[in-house]
């Protein structure tokens, strides 16, 4: 018997509303900007930034949704992810300084995998020792998590030292590409690209597939999902790695874009991250995707109209954000 | 082919259940009836392994299920229907129903007897299951639970706010499932109970303190009124 398609009821659309809002933000700002390869570049810029943060904040986003976890150790995550590629590229430096982007990847892919694989060993690590213990009570959450970043952050001044490490840009990735009197980082083209494909890949693994699935109705009840004889501790577990290793992803991109790795850059972003996930509502991928968006937007626009506001500018973003929909861009209808 | 003895279940520092002893015949609608507040829903989730037993056993075709994890509970065969439903309300109806059946694709011969049941499911297949109203949002909750076979279904107050209209639609449902599984309903509406239930245990602060036949139980008004506090000419 074959389901109808008519339906009186509005099916899976998408809310697009939101999603209007990172044009409508670009366009505002050609008021402002008195030139238009300025406001190129910043565009570009501010959502190469976006996509960097999208990358960092995803896991934890899911991780909140899931498993309602308050997660301000993830910053280590980014930290930790982001030396362990440095360790990987500073002895394939010859392969960085190629102008090739080949022989660049070749040393970046390891770098990527290495820092993704250790971020997530950690991640694993901390949810059964730091974080089972405390599941359900986000004040100890709070507590735990802020001294696992405390205590990461001096494991990594025990093993790479207290220095701040240079990471030059692959040389292929280096410079700027102009069209005109517009000039792009090629960097920052790297990490729009990036920043695509993790999305693409969240959005066909959550959409497309049995484990997205059970991901999003565990974000919405997990105990319904555990009624239903699935083991939602299993889920909770991969989901914690998985967004531990894109949190180290993250961490070298950014670590790449700032050319240096320090051990507090996971501690610097946490605020961002926590902005773009109450921004996009908390648990929703789409919408910690689009707050990313905003997010970049936004702090490089004030970055160039008024840059003692450049901070500021993303909280009076959230705020703003709040006021119109208080659960976020793309609230999670949880039980 | 489920019995409960002497179960206890603390939540926090509450004592609910006070050794509960239940006997839920094979191939019966077993009613659990009582007050707000009886231990009717906590006996539900206690046996889903939703509560820890802190004692007593719950025995399901001969094995002891108290203590078990609840998606192991899930496994034996028993499906759990909340009060609250618990449908996924950002997910479709269709995935909805996909993620109850575990084999990972439908039954075919199922799922149509799931649209002649409930034709809204198969109208609204493809819609969000927020989207829809409370009857049909309890539809999908039973579809849920009946997607693929089961041993048992625990039922939490399937008629509470609903219309009269869907109540009825409810109860054909429930003769018609009732043939082929055994079944444990919480319930208020004493009439819904009475069409439906062959046997009755009737709950009191965190006891049972009477089971039997519903037939015995819907024409005795006094024991009603001494269990329930009604009587059935005010639920006529």
């Amino acid at each position: 018997m074959k389901p109808h398609s008519d339906t009186a009821v509005p099916g899976a659309r998408l809310d697009i509303v939101p999603l209007l809002v990172v044009p409508a933000v670009a366009l505002a700002a050609v008021a402002f900007i008195p030139s238009l390869p300025t406001w190129v570049t910043l565009t570009v810029a501010g959502l190469a930034m976006g996509m960097m943060i999208f990358i960092m904040a995803s896991g934890l986003t899911l991780v909140f949704g899931l498993m309602d976890v308050m997660n301000f150790a993830h910053g280590a995550f980014i930290s930790v992810g982001a030396f362990v590629a440095a360790s990987v590229l500073v002895p394939m430096k010859s392969s960085m300084q190629e102008p090739s982007a080949l022989a660049n990847l070749s040393a970046i892919a390891p770098a990527i995998l290495a820092a993704m694989m250790v971020a997530g060993l950690l991640g694993w690590f901390f949810e059964r020792v730091v974080i089972r213990p405390v599941y359900g009570d986000h004040l100890k959450q709070i507590l735990v998590t802020m001294g696992g970043l405390i205590v990461a952050e001096q494991m990594i001044h025990v093993i790479w030292g207290p220095d701040v490490i240079p990471l030059p840009r692959p040389a292929f990735f280096s410079g700027a590409i102009t069209f005109g009197e517009v000039a792009v980082e090629r960097y920052r083209l790297l990490a729009v690209a990036v920043g695509i494909a993790v999305f693409a890949a969240m959005f066909l693994v959550l959409n497309r597939t049995r484990l997205g699935l059970l991901i999003r109705a565990g974000v919405e009840n997990p105990e319904m999902v555990e009624s239903l004889g699935y083991r939602i501790r299993r889920l909770f577990v991969g989901v914690f790695v998985a967004g531990s290793g894109l949190a180290g992803l993250g961490g070298v991109m950014w670590a790449m874009y700032q050319e240096s790795v320090q051990s507090n850059m996971g501690m610097q972003m946490m605020v961002l991250i926590f902005i773009v996930i109450i921004i996009g509502g908390l648990g929703s991928v789409g919408g910690c995707f689009v707050g990313a968006l905003l997010v970049g937007l936004v702090a490089n626009y004030a970055g160039y109209l008024a840059p003692k506001l450049a901070l500021g500018s993303n909280i009076l973003l959230m705020v703003l954000i709040l006021l119109w929909r208080p659960r976020g861009l793309y609230p999670i209808g949880k039980a | 082919m489920l019995a409960l003895s002497g179960v206890n279940t603390h939540i926090n520092l509450y004592h609910i259940l006070q050794g509960v002893d239940l006997v839920v015949p094979r191939g019966e609608l077993t009613m659990l009836l009582g007050r707000n507040g009886a231990g009717k829903t906590t006996t539900l989730r206690t046996i889903m392994g939703l509560w820890r037993a802190s004692a007593g056993r719950i025995d399901l075709g001969g094995a002891d299920i108290a203590g078990m994890a609840t998606p192991s509970v899930a496994q034996l065969g028993v499906a759990y229907v909340p009060e609250n439903m618990s449908i996924f309300a950002g997910l479709t109806v269709r995935e909805n129903l996909l993620l109850a059946a575990r084999e990972r694709s439908f039954d075919e011969s199922r799922l149509a007897r799931i649209f002649k049941l409930f034709p809204a499911m198969q109208k609204f297949w493809n819609s969000l299951a927020g989207n829809l109203s409370g009857g049909q949002k309890q539809m999908l909750a039973i579809s849920r639970a009946i997607v693929e076979p089961r041993r048992l279904l625990l039922i939490d107050e399937p008629t509470k706010g609903l219309a009269p209209a869907i109540i009825a639609n409810m109860i054909e449902a429930f003769r018609e499932l009732k043939l082929e599984t055994t079944i444990l309903l919480v319930e208020q509406n004493f009439n819904v109970a009475r069409e439906l239930g062959d046997s009755v245990a009737v709950m009191d602060s965190g006891r049972v303190v009477h089971s039997g036949r519903m037939a015995d139980l819907a024409r005795d008004e006094a024991l009603q009124t001494r269990l329930l506090g009604l009587s059935l000419d005010s639920h006529q």
